[in-house]
């Protein structure tokens, strides 16, 4: 997974709460079998308005997406966050995250973060009148603040995300450290009380 | 003092360390075509193999025609996507259930049908709606790629312990109110991000008296609140519904299986995060006027006018989501006129909902502008249906039989709406585009349904002649 750096740019306000998956990145996109390349659908509905705000060349390139709560909700599909990622966006700040995504997203190296709504606010408008300032996401220090300086707030994380984000660790590596523990857990316990998919026949032959 | 989630939980927990999140054990993977290639992929790559994959299943359910199997398939990304999967499957050793295989169907209704979800367990798959397999008593999730990936190479999943919340129905449902309206009053209670972080456990009355299908519906929807999982405590009608499957335990391994699965239920005096109450003889059919599974109301009742909804940023939601609907507010919903009728979905595709939605149409005929069709949620639950004749009530009446998939409940299939086309829908989702590119979805139980093929318009089913 790519290290998180912390983010300095601009912000596109998604003013728009319960903002669900499949609007992120519709369904009829998600027959490929790569994981890159989902970019140019992001919100490819939405898009198709010329008045939306990614359509806004004033917010072109912004690295942070600033949107209403429950962000993401819907559907599991990580293909959402790969097309946020692809897109160029590196931080999400919204009041709410729905939970598959926001998992989605910390497995990616897509950092979401959340503030008061109040905050977001504030950010919504800023963005809106100043396409151009620069506000700063970092991770290490937990901080969202205007490049100004006139608006910073820090931001909750569960600290395990974090560290695998700023160290770009890979969590399937880490879990098969634990190999030993896993092996012992199906020691452990009956694992004949679970049903096993392999058709009996297969499974004695 | 514990919830079944709490017990549960305990119950996989191979690692706690303080810093990190728990490490839990999964009983169960199911894997279909749309969100495995990436991860079997990053394995082959890392030279990792599939831990379990005698815990592991694969079908393919999203984008396989509905019609016409035997012919040529005009798709080359699906029939890509499918043949991947056909390939890694056999590569990595993974059961699969193939398109041509009479056990193939939606994920979701192939697991507890071949009774490979069962009580206690925990059940992963990369798809949202997996909360569908609480109604055993499991603790079901949906998960991304990523994870699939996690699962497939170690069979564990770092996860933070959930909040609980406990939903509480109680009273006793009218005639024609069906475990669909349970959900969605649920979800137009608390909201569609009222259930995140929790794991819902739905008790009450109302919910033991709902059999092992409509169980499945509720607990089906528990993400479109929002919830990490939702899920029910087994009991008789839960021990009923698995004996006797293919995967379920057999003999002294059943009656020892029974025992521990007693012991599931959470303890009397178990402490929820949040607690929800909703009185079931006042719910009412439900149908949704919105973009969004809790933009809902009873059947007799209006689109809303988006002056009345509370702040500024609420009635944009209401005025956006009316403009993109075309409706307009004091709009009866009985009046809304349909274009199309969808019967399926890993939501309400079981042979109990075909049934209900026959006993709507049974000696009738879908209305002269409505396109109808139902799709089974399996390959067996068409076979059962086809066994009691179900396929010719709904033929008869002028519905399309088709055969096994997720199908216009997502429209990555050749089942989509066209622009502007309006739908009852018996699936879980009402976002935009959700069933084609500007298609408007309206979602309802299966007898709603039914009766609104027949009508051409939403009628309340409390008052539709019933066989």
């Amino acid at each position: 997974m790519r290290r998180f750096e912390t983010v300095r740019g601009g912000a596109l306000p998604l003013n728009r709460a319960d903002v669900d998956t499949d609007q992120i990145i519709p369904a009829k996109y998600l027959k490929r079998i790569e994981r890159s390349g989902f970019g140019e659908f992001l919100f490819d509905d939405w898009r198709k308005d010329p008045e939306f705000v990614l359509n806004d060349p004033a917010f072109a390139g912004a690295p942070v997406l600033l949107a209403g709560a429950n962000f993401g909700c819907g559907s599991s599909r990580e293909h959402a966050p790969w097309a946020l990622e692809d897109h160029g966006f590196r931080a999400l700040i919204a009041p709410s995250f729905a939970d598959i995504f926001r998992n989605n997203c910390a497995k990616i190296g897509l950092l979401t973060v959340t503030l008061a709504q109040a905050d977001v606010e504030f950010l919504m408008a800023r963005a809106e009148e100043l396409p151009d300032a620069a506000i700063v996401v970092d991770l290490e220090t937990q901080t969202v603040a205007t490049a100004d300086g006139a608006f910073r707030r820090s931001f909750e994380i569960d600290p395990a995300v974090r560290r695998n984000l700023l160290e770009g660790l890979d969590a399937i590596g880490l879990t098969l450290e634990r190999e030993d523990d896993i092996a012992a857990f199906e020691e452990r316990r009956a694992d004949d009380h679970y049903p096993s998919t392999v058709p009996a026949a297969e499974e004695s032959a | 003092m514990k919830t079944i989630a709490a017990k549960i939980w305990e119950q996989h927990l191979v690692r706690r360390e303080a810093g990190l999140p728990d490490l839990l054990y999964i009983d169960l993977h199911l894997v279909h075509e749309v969100t495995s290639p990436q991860a079997f992929e990053s394995l082959r790559l890392a030279g990792r193999r599939v831990r379990r994959p005698d815990r592991t299943l694969a079908t393919v359910d999203h984008n396989v025609p509905t019609t016409g199997r035997d012919l040529p398939w005009d798709d080359p990304l699906s029939i890509r996507q499918v043949e991947t999967l056909r390939a890694n499957c056999a590569e990595f050793g993974v059961p699969f259930f193939d398109i041509a295989d009479p056990r193939q169907g939606i994920v979701h209704v192939v697991g507890p049908e071949q009774g490979f979800s069962q009580p206690g367990m925990t059940i992963v798959c990369g798809d949202s709606h997996t909360s569908t397999h609480g109604a055993l008593g499991a603790l079901a999730f949906g998960i991304g790629t990523s994870e699939v990936e996690h699962v497939l190479a170690t069979q564990t999943l770092p996860q933070a312990p959930p909040r609980t919340m406990a939903v509480e129905v109680n009273g006793e449902l009218a005639r024609g109110v069906t475990a669909k309206d349970v959900i969605l009053n649920v979800i137009n209670a608390i909201g569609v991000g009222g259930g995140t972080g929790h794991v819902v456990e739905y008790r009450g009355d109302v919910v033991r008296a709902l059999s092992m299908e409509g169980r499945m519906t509720v607990c089906n929807m528990s993400i479109e609140a929002g919830a990490r999982a939702g899920l029910v405590a087994p009991d008789d009608v839960a021990f009923a519904w698995l004996e006797g499957r293919p995967a379920s335990p057999a003999g002294a391994a059943w009656e020892r299986a029974l025992d521990r699965w007693r012991a599931l239920a959470s303890d009397e005096d178990a402490a929820f995060d949040a607690v929800v109450e909703l009185d079931g003889a006042a719910l009412e059919p439900c149908v949704t006027w919105g973009t969004n599974p809790a933009q809902s109301a009873p059947v007799t009742g209006r689109v809303p006018d988006p002056a009345d909804a509370s702040g500024e940023a609420a009635r944009e939601q209401t005025a956006r989501a009316l403009r993109y609907m075309d409706l307009e507010p004091g709009a009866a919903l009985a009046d809304i006129p349909l274009d199309r009728v969808f019967i399926g979905s890993c939501t309400n595709s079981r042979l109990e909902d075909l049934r209900a939605a026959a006993a709507c149409v049974r000696g009738r005929r879908v209305a002269n502008r409505v396109r109808a069709m139902v799709v089974p949620g399996s390959g067996l639950v068409k076979a059962a249906a086809e066994a009691e004749g179900l396929d010719e009530v709904f033929r008869a009446a002028g519905f399309e039989w088709r055969d096994a998939g997720c199908s216009m409940c997502l429209g990555m299939n050749p089942d989509i709406l066209l622009p502007g086309e309006r739908c009852a829908s018996t699936s879980n989702r009402n976002f935009e585009g959700r069933q084609g590119p500007g298609g408007r979805t309206h979602l309802v139980s299966p007898q709603m349904a039914a009766a609104a093929a027949i009508a051409g318009h939403f009628v309340d089913v409390r008052d539709w002649e019933m066989d």
